[in-house]
């Protein structure tokens, strides 16, 4: 009975109420189901984002009455070397949230997956708990790390490189990659696992077909491993990214964009435009470019995924 | 335990030095933490011992008691509206077929990709002149919302491969469909709904600009932002910055040792699917 309704591809409004009243619910029953849910994710994330554009075309202080300039804050954004320099040291943090992670990730994944060794439960357990640590105590932590009495600038003196210690955090040069290694730090955990799971899912013959035909460890790899996860390579890629640039709370606990603006990224520019300088507009403006930016990298990664499955 | 046999000794040495080595630098700045958190926090205090006078001091000055009662507001909040009202939801999306359940479906999925930083500075302007910043409402809503969009989705899922002959078989026993839903489907999704509930309670506990933006009085200041709070004030006492630190983030890595695989399967699982 059940299987005749749910073979037709798209059943009839008839065919609709006859399987709603067989399980005892009415026609109204799912809109029923969904209505307070719904509400509440339009009232604080539709609507606010519809607000988001509109606010976005206007030049408000908060105090004087708001303008209407049509794209005039998009054209100002992409004028000003400081706001679009932010979106420039974002691609920056995209290496070392998703590039390097990625790159990371295959090659442990890949030695640990040709033999099972001892331990790996508790090596999963340590591995990943960076994901589940606060960003704020994350950054307390890494803080002192850098610091100039940290232990990263003692691990230097230990080496004999005590010439390159320095405040990290406070470097024109080395603040950006070293929130980006905080990144780095924190993402390859995840890739790792995810990457674990995508190989223990490969077929053990063709490992084995590829060892008769004399392949090394090497040759398996690019002929076998890598192919085989490009889903979860893609997975991984729109999680890093994505965490790339939503790294407020980072960038807030360690440099406020500094020194200079040479760690300021859009996410911390839409609050530092908002409720530092009051130019409401520009902060919409940039939050909606990131949300753009965001449904655009969503979109090509997904593609990117949806040939990684049909191949 | 070799799954291969013909993996060398060599090569199962080689993955216990990477598997060491990855731990490692996994854990050193958790153990540096962890180690200033309890470690003497001036030279006037004897070295050697647990110093737990700095979780006393941090838990009593730096007002995390506050800190941390306001966080578990606002934690239990989000949970408890998000995950009854998405259960239900993707119950709905999961098991029924109604007109516009497709695009509708879409309509949530798509919160999901938005960025906190593009709803956040209209919302607050708009519960300003609602009077309602420095309230749950406030600090909550957004979060709420931002979690409904994913459990709709994640229970979706679940629903979508749950069996469906026990529904059957409870509505010819003469069940109304909520009785269906919340007494008979919603027992054995268990597992799936503890997993929205562990990764809920993780997203709403860790985060940071939804306080900071929606309690600028700091009346509703949850744990993360005292910790900011803090750090302004005590940037150069390591030992009461380690031990507020490892205070904020001690629930959520309590309730990740004992339930880790319902974390790694919804941000692994949840990502894939």
């Amino acid at each position: 009975m059940a299987t005749s309704s749910r073979a037709e591809p798209r059943p009839s409004r008839l065919a609709r109420q006859r399987r709603a009243s067989r399980e005892g619910r009415s026609a109204a029953t799912p809109y029923l189901y969904i209505a307070p849910a719904f509400l509440l994710y339009a009232a604080f994330l539709l609507f606010p984002l519809v607000r988001a554009a509109q606010f976005s075309l206007y030049a408000w202080d908060t105090v004087s009455p708001a303008k209407f300039v049509g794209f005039g804050n998009y054209v100002k954004m992409f004028n000003d070397p400081d706001l679009l320099g932010s979106f420039g040291h974002s691609a920056i943090l995209i290496l070392f949230y998703a590039v390097l992670p990625i790159c990371l990730g295959l090659v442990v994944a890949a030695i640990l997956n040709r033999a099972q060794v001892r331990g790996l439960g508790f090596f999963r357990t340590v591995i990943f708990l960076p994901q589940v640590i606060a960003m704020v105590v994350v950054a307390v932590a890494w803080t002192r790390l850098y610091s100039t009495d940290g232990s990263i600038n003692a691990l230097l003196r230990i080496l004999g490189l005590g010439d390159l210690a320095r405040a990290w955090l406070g470097d024109y040069t080395f603040a950006l990659p070293a929130v980006g290694l905080i990144g780095t730090w924190v993402e390859t955990g995840l890739v790792t696992i995810l990457l674990l799971a995508g190989m223990g899912r490969t077929s053990r013959d063709l490992y084995e077909a590829a060892r008769l035909d004399g392949a090394g460890p090497v040759a398996e790899f690019f002929a076998i491993t890598l192919p085989a996860v490009r889903g979860e390579i893609v997975v991984a890629a729109t999680l890093t990214v994505v965490a790339a640039l939503k790294n407020f709370d980072v960038i807030y606990m360690t440099t406020r964009g500094g020194p200079g603006t040479s760690t300021a990224v859009p996410s911390y520019q839409v609050y530092n435009q908002a409720f530092g300088l009051g130019q409401v507009g520009m902060a919409t403006t940039i939050g909606v470019t990131l949300a753009l930016l965001i449904f655009g990298i969503n979109l090509v990664l997904n593609r990117l995924g949806d040939q990684a499955v049909e191949d | 335990m070799a799954r291969r046999g013909n993996t060398s000794p060599v090569e199962v040495g080689i993955n216990y030095v990477v598997l060491f080595g990855f731990a490692v630098v996994s854990l050193w700045p958790i153990v540096s933490i962890l180690a200033q958190a309890f470690g003497p926090s001036d030279a006037s205090v004897a070295p050697g011992g647990l110093h737990l006078e700095n979780f006393v001091m941090a838990w009593s000055q730096g007002q995390f008691s506050t800190y941390m009662l306001n966080s578990v507001l606002v934690s239990v909040t989000v949970v408890m509206v998000s995950v009854a009202l998405s259960v239900p939801a993707g119950y709905a999306f999961g098991t029924m077929t109604f007109r516009g359940s497709t695009w509708l479906f879409y309509l949530f999925l798509f919160g999901i990709m938005v960025p906190t930083e593009a709803i956040l500075v209209p919302l607050f302007f708009d519960l300003r002149q609602l009077h309602l910043v420095n309230t749950v409402v406030a600090v909550a809503g957004p979060q709420v919302a931002q979690s409904i969009a994913f459990g709709t989705y994640w229970m979706r899922t679940y629903f979508r491969s749950a069996d469906r002959a026990i529904t059957e078989a409870a509505i010819i026993d003469g069940a109304a469909p909520r009785q269906v839903l919340w007494r008979v489907q919603a027992p054995i999704a268990r597992p799936a709904i503890l997993t929205l509930v562990v990764l809920i309670f993780m997203w709403t506990w860790n985060e940071f600009l939804i306080p900071l933006v929606m309690s600028p009085t700091g009346t509703l200041r949850t744990a993360p932002l005292g910790l900011a709070f803090f750090q302004g004030q005590h940037v150069t006492n390591y030992a009461l910055m380690g031990a507020a630190a490892v205070t904020v983030a001690a629930p959520v890595v309590v309730v990740y040792l004992f339930a880790q695989r319902y974390f790694i399967a919804g941000m692994t699982e949840g990502a894939v699917k």
